[in-house]
């Protein structure tokens, strides 16, 4: 006391000394939330991690983290209906990042790049996949990466399934789908070309697999006929499809009537534009019943389709059918009205959707069909026969490349799983990144890039790719679109935003932490994280 | 092909760093390295503007003189809550007097510097709104008319909050404090009243004028770095949210300021020489109720009727900030 001047009896002070952590009830605590893209995509892509990473311009890592979900971005990154874009959060704010575009942008620069993914050393196991459409195919990949050995047995001459006799070239050029094939191809996989499973127990014995996956899709078109119309002019799309790829297409004359309104039918009604026919689309209900997707609807319009909406198929005779008029009840239901039209036609193709052709499981024992075809999976996609898996279009579901391919990745880590005599138990998933959590003042505006589309002019007679590539400017401005919605992103907000310096910058790539000694729990960072990264947690004492 | 020139950053404009930024674009608050020249452990509300505006300005300051700076304070919320005795959370050179002295005595610091050739050592002063608009504004305008070698920081929470929120020169028209009252004809500060410090900084015609606010961390420390830069008498007038006083939301501290900056209540400008050279635009223009709904010192004016005529006064001066600043992209200066 007495070494001090008058009037002073504390030694100074810092400020440290005073813990205002003890004011706090509630706390901040960092959290990651599920991005809605990732929440979306079919295929269960890490969407937000793969722009996080393109965003930095590491386009190779981007991609390899891209590839731990889905083996095939080349041929995604055309043709998926992008979910993700729906379901993103920037679509709220201006318009939603075109991850679709970004996605083939990396897509094509691995294969310019030629870079591959390492496999795991063999486990010994074999696995056979009946199938190589996008489901087989993304099975194949995941379960070689696994250190499985994988044949393939595919029924036609070429491998794709659906995208490649389901998909028109303008769509999905073929030498994308070979490319992307052709890596897993080069990185293990054995496919067996030309190769039907009619006896299945046979073809497992004579391979010795441990497991096997079937993913023969769905290729038997749903047929109705037409009174008084010539059976050899009346066609399923499946088919007329499947012919273009072949050495000699079908004919269809001049004037092709298309039944359906379906994505399929647009795409029958395309092609047949592009091979200099005059298609016209005829579809029960109205355009906005459509099943189609409306972006598809307009761009076939643009190319000169016609569209017969509220029209159902009744008769037909030599080079003519008969229409009828139909309304819609209140229930959005066609009802006839008793009101007929003629049309001129020199063929028809039906486009009314197609079932799997499983005939070939009805004596394997245990496996469940239903009245459409379809084979019934349990929670770890096996059928009722052990060992025996299925997924893609063959079982029951929606019926897309993108949910194909993520029954493709689903199915190898069940196999995985029961190669090892475990059970695969998908993890706890993070809760949603809801828009109403994001603080978008923080987002500059920015406009969503469009993709080139070929002229009008070039289309008519060709098959030429319809859209064109984002360049790698604009690929990365897209990236840089993300909000990375419900995942820290390293702006230093709450770093900034702390008004008791209590947010600890953990420097590149660590994000922050939080100094609960000081901090004082008034929730500025994070009512200030753009994204929606913190959360306040009541304080338990 | 459609190619598109990359200009900025998506994120990275508005927040406060961004990892795909150059250093050199990010603001000094995001950092490892910065002062942090208000330290952990003060005793400030939580969500306080002031302490975030007191860290923003002088770790921009500090930067700005490479550290070699004295800081001089007035007897406010921002001292008290700072400076405890035995304690301080400040991290630099700092120094307290009187309420009312605070530009004088930066003054004498920044005579007695150059007395003794310290020419590289910069002073800076600070205090809340009643310290500056009404118990310092004398020694203010001397230091001014003077042209001494000083930047003065105004932190303004719109009223004396460490003595139990009392109406100040600058308490806005119609809010409540414990000195005017929801009550009666006229209920609130009256319209009418209160001075404008940085016009009449202005007016002295010194170098730098500038307002700022915690919401726009860029802008703030842009103007504090162009103040470090220049000579002789400055002046920056920050808007610092005050959730005890204004009853707000301590989370919405932040919101608070951004919305009197987006409904023109509180215009960022810069002048130089007793002339507004620059004024930051508005990005999201808002109606005053935005700011006014946050604060239940203007509850009054929602509940139980709303009072239309004292809505549409503050919108009116509202109008006028911004057609007299050309804060919206189609107004001119």
């Amino acid at each position: 006391m007495n070494d001090k001047p008058f009037a002073i009896t504390l030694d100074p002070n810092s400020s440290l000394a005073n813990h205002t952590g003890n004011w706090r009830t509630m706390r901040p605590v960092y959290v990651d939330r599920l991005p809605p893209c990732n929440h979306a995509c079919p295929a269960g892509e890490n969407i937000q991690a793969w722009l996080y990473l393109a965003e930095e311009k590491n386009y190779e890592a981007a991609w390899r983290r891209l590839m731990e979900d889905n083996p095939m971005p080349a041929i995604h990154g055309r043709v998926c209906y992008h979910p993700c874009e729906t379901a993103c959060n920037r679509g709220q704010l201006d318009q939603s990042v075109s991850i679709r575009a970004v996605e083939r942008f990396l897509g094509d620069l691995a294969i310019k790049e030629g870079w591959r993914v390492p496999c795991a050393p063999s486990t010994g196991r074999k696995v056979l996949i009946v199938g190589a459409g996008p489901s087989g195919l993304s099975a194949a990949y995941h379960l070689t990466r696994m250190g499985h050995r994988v044949t393939i047995h595919e029924a036609s001459d070429k491998v794709g399934g659906m995208m490649r006799y389901g998909i028109p070239s303008y769509r999905l050029p073929r030498d994308v789908v070979d490319a992307e094939v052709g890596r897993m191809e080069a990185m293990g996989v054995t496919i067996r070309l030309n190769t039907k499973v009619e006896d299945l127990d046979a073809a497992i014995q004579e391979g010795g697999f441990h497991a096997t996956f079937l993913a023969v899709g769905a290729h038997l078109a749903r047929r109705i006929d037409i009174p008084g119309f010539d059976a050899k002019r009346l066609l399923d799309a499946a088919t007329f499809l499947r012919s273009m790829e072949s050495d000699s297409p079908i004919k269809i004359g001049r004037r092709l009537a298309v039944y359906g309104g379906g994505n399929t039918a647009i795409d029958v009604a395309r092609t047949a534009e592009r091979l200099g026919v005059e298609p016209v689309i005829i579809y029960r209900r109205d355009e906005a019943h459509a099943p189609s997707f409306k972006e598809e609807v307009a761009e076939a319009r643009d190319e000169g389709v016609q569209f017969q909406w509220l029209r159902s198929l009744a008769k037909g005779a030599d080079r003519t059918l008969t229409l009828e008029v139909m309304e819609l009840d209140e229930h959005g239901k066609p009802k006839p009205t008793g009101r007929f039209e003629t049309i001129e036609a020199d063929t028809v193709v039906l486009a009314l959707g197609q079932k799997a052709d499983t005939a070939f499981l009805r004596n394997v024992t245990g496996a469940r069909l239903r009245d459409d075809g379809t084979v019934e999976v349990d929670e770890q996609m096996m059928t009722g026969h052990p060992g025996l898996f299925a997924g893609g279009d063959m079982v029951p579901g929606e019926q897309s490349v993108s949910m194909a391919t993520g029954h493709g990745k689903l199915a190898a880590r069940h196999i995985d799983a029961y190669l090892r005599g475990a059970r695969y138990v998908r993890p706890h998933g993070h809760a949603l990144a809801t828009f109403d959590r994001l603080n978008t003042w923080y987002y500059t505006d920015a406009e969503q890039s469009k993709q080139p589309l070929l002229t009008l002019a070039r289309r008519r007679g060709s098959f030429e790719e319809m859209v064109g590539a984002l360049d790698q400017d604009t690929a990365l401005l897209e990236a840089r679109r993300c909000l990375s919605c419900g995942n820290c992103f390293e702006c230093d907000n709450c770093y900034a935003v702390c008004p008791d310096n209590a947010v600890i910058k953990l420097g590149a790539g660590n994000r922050f932490a939080i100094n609960y000694d000081y901090c004082k729990g008034c929730g500025l960072c994070a009512e200030e994280c753009p994204c929606g990264a913190i959360d306040m947690v009541k304080e338990v004492k | 092909m459609t190619t598109q020139r990359i200009k900025f950053y998506q994120t990275g404009t508005y927040t406060a760093g961004n990892r795909l930024l150059d250093d050199e674009a990010r603001t000094v608050q995001s950092r490892p390295d910065r002062t942090n020249s208000l330290n952990s452990g003060h005793r400030a509300c939580q969500g306080c503007g002031e302490a975030l505006g007191a860290r923003y300005a002088i770790d921009a300051a500090m930067r700005a003189a490479h550290k070699r700076l004295i800081a001089i304070n007035a007897t406010g919320c921002l001292e008290v809550f700072s400076s405890p005795y035995p304690e301080s959370a400040w991290q630099i050179p700092w120094m307290h007097s009187l309420f009312g002295n605070a530009p004088a005595v930066a003054s004498g610091v920044a005579a007695a510097l150059r007395a003794k050739g310290h020419d590289d050592v910069k002073v800076v002063a600070q205090g809340g709104d009643g310290a500056t608009v009404d118990i310092g504004f004398g020694c203010l305008s001397g230091m001014f008319e003077r042209n001494d070698e000083v930047l003065y920081i105004c932190y303004d929470n719109e009223a004396y909050m460490n003595t139990g929120i009392q109406r100040s020169g600058a308490t806005p028209p119609f809010a409540r404090t414990n000195t005017t009252q929801a009550v009666g004809e006229a209920p609130g500060n009256l319209l009418g009243t209160g001075k404008n410090v940085p016009r009449i900084a202005m007016a002295h015609g010194i170098p730098y004028v500038a307002t700022a606010s915690v919401a726009d961390l860029h802008d703030l420390e842009a103007k504090v770095a162009t103040a470090m830069g220049m000579k002789g008498a400055r002046y920056i007038h920050i808007h610092v949210p005050c959730p005890l006083g204004w009853g707000s939301d301590p989370a919405h501290t932040m919101k608070v300021a951004r919305m009197a900056v987006e409904s023109g209540l509180f215009p960022l400008f810069e002048a130089r020489a007793g002339r507004v050279v620059d004024r930051t635009k508005i990005r999201r223009k808002v109606s005053v109720e935005r700011y006014l709904e946050l604060q239940t010192r203007f509850k009054h004016l929602f509940e139980p009727c709303r009072n239309d005529e004292a809505i549409a006064a503050i919108q009116a001066i509202a109008d006028e900030h911004v057609a007299t600043y050309g804060l919206l992209e189609s107004e001119g200066l």
